[in-house]
């Protein structure tokens, strides 16, 4: 491979993790709480850091130590986090066009490390930027998200232990949700779907095994899909 | 929950959430996201998260409760303000706890 190559190679990695600098201002704290909750919903250090590393999706994360603080089965933590994590499908779709030409292995790292802020940096990127190295570009915005995600992590989890329970700090949880919930609030069918999503969750509390919590999601997703849907119908006939 | 069942999840957590995020980069040129699934999936964040904040705030203790008495709604409803006006996440659980706390020094038992 010719110098020049390699040099613009190195460049592009660069400018990826400069353009991912601002946004670990948000990155930062999500970790680090993320590691507090997961001390306080009894996890050891080492559970901590491990499930930072496999799982590595904050809010699915967050999910699980929810479920777990309220004791419910192995199946539905799993199915939760799964369905939490369906967007990241939507990313992987986006962003592939862009990630070919590689090695399985290669892609298989790339799309391990896909996160909400590596997607939006590269994309809004590669959208003004035609002549980026798109592969290198992404790989070093995802890698810096990555290490900052991880570091912080471990930050949060030693200092979950210093977190008295008193404190209700489960409260959190859907306190952070929240703030994530409101940052997806695009437009009016993502407010239908919530809106939707969040009645139809709280008249299915009963269900067993928090059941209720994933067919709210299926059924408020199904509502933004109708809104949009008749929003769009609406403009045809205009 | 034990020490094995714990990795056990969170492999198997870990395992579909790759998946996921591998599945269409690799399947790319072979086969394409259908559009209604694209259109659909948009939503998931939205409808996921409300799914899990609304109920939190109602039923506190496992049962409904849409009263003054739930302080956990009132913080909520406090924290939900400052969620939509900065996005922000440490901001909003810093005023929510902080509400929250405040509320039961106040009117607590």
């Amino acid at each position: 491979m010719p110098v020049y190559e390699i040099m613009r190679m190195n460049k592009d990695f660069v400018a990826g993790a400069q353009g991912s600098l601002p946004i670990l201002i948000g990155v930062i704290p999500f970790a680090m709480i993320s590691g507090v909750a997961a001390v306080s919903v009894g996890l050891t250090f080492f559970e901590t850091v491990g499930m930072s590393v496999i799982v590595f999706a904050g809010a699915s994360q967050l999910v699980v130590f929810q479920l777990m603080s309220v004791g419910s089965p192995w199946i539905i933590m799993v199915l939760t986090a799964w369905v939490i994590n369906l967007r990241f499908t939507m990313y992987s779709a986006t962003l592939a066009p862009y990630l070919q030409k590689l090695s399985v292995w290669q892609k298989a790292l790339l799309a391990y490390m896909l996160s909400d802020q590596a997607f939006g940096v590269s994309l809004s990127h590669f959208v003004v930027n035609e002549k980026v190295s798109h592969r290198w570009y992404y790989f070093g915005s995802a890698l810096t998200i990555w290490v900052a995600w991880q570091i912080s992590a471990i930050i949060g989890a030693l200092l979950g232990a210093l977190v008295p329970v008193s404190w209700g700090f489960d409260f959190a949880f859907p306190l952070s949700f929240m703030a994530l919930m409101f940052a997806a609030l695009r437009d009016r069918p993502t407010v239908v779907a919530a809106l939707a999503g969040g009645i139809i969750a709280v008249l299915a509390k009963g269900l067993p095994y928090n059941t209720g919590l994933v067919l709210a999601t299926f059924l408020g997703i199904a509502a933004g899909y109708l809104a949009e849907s008749l929003k769009s119908g609406q403009r045809a006939i205009q | 929950m034990n020490t094995e069942s714990i990795w056990l999840l969170f492999v198997a957590i870990g395992l579909g959430t790759f998946l996921l995020r591998f599945l269409f980069i690799y399947l790319f040129g072979k086969i394409a996201m259908p559009d209604w699934l694209r259109r659909a999936l948009r939503f998931v964040p939205a409808a996921a998260l409300a799914a899990l904040v609304f109920p939190a705030l109602t039923h506190p203790t496992g049962h409904l409760d849409l009263s003054l008495h739930n302080f956990r709604l009132l913080a909520g409803l406090g924290g939900a303000i400052v969620a939509w006006k900065t996005r922000n996440v440490l901001l909003t659980i810093l005023v929510g706890m902080a509400l929250l706390w405040i509320l039961e020094a106040a009117f607590g038992i």
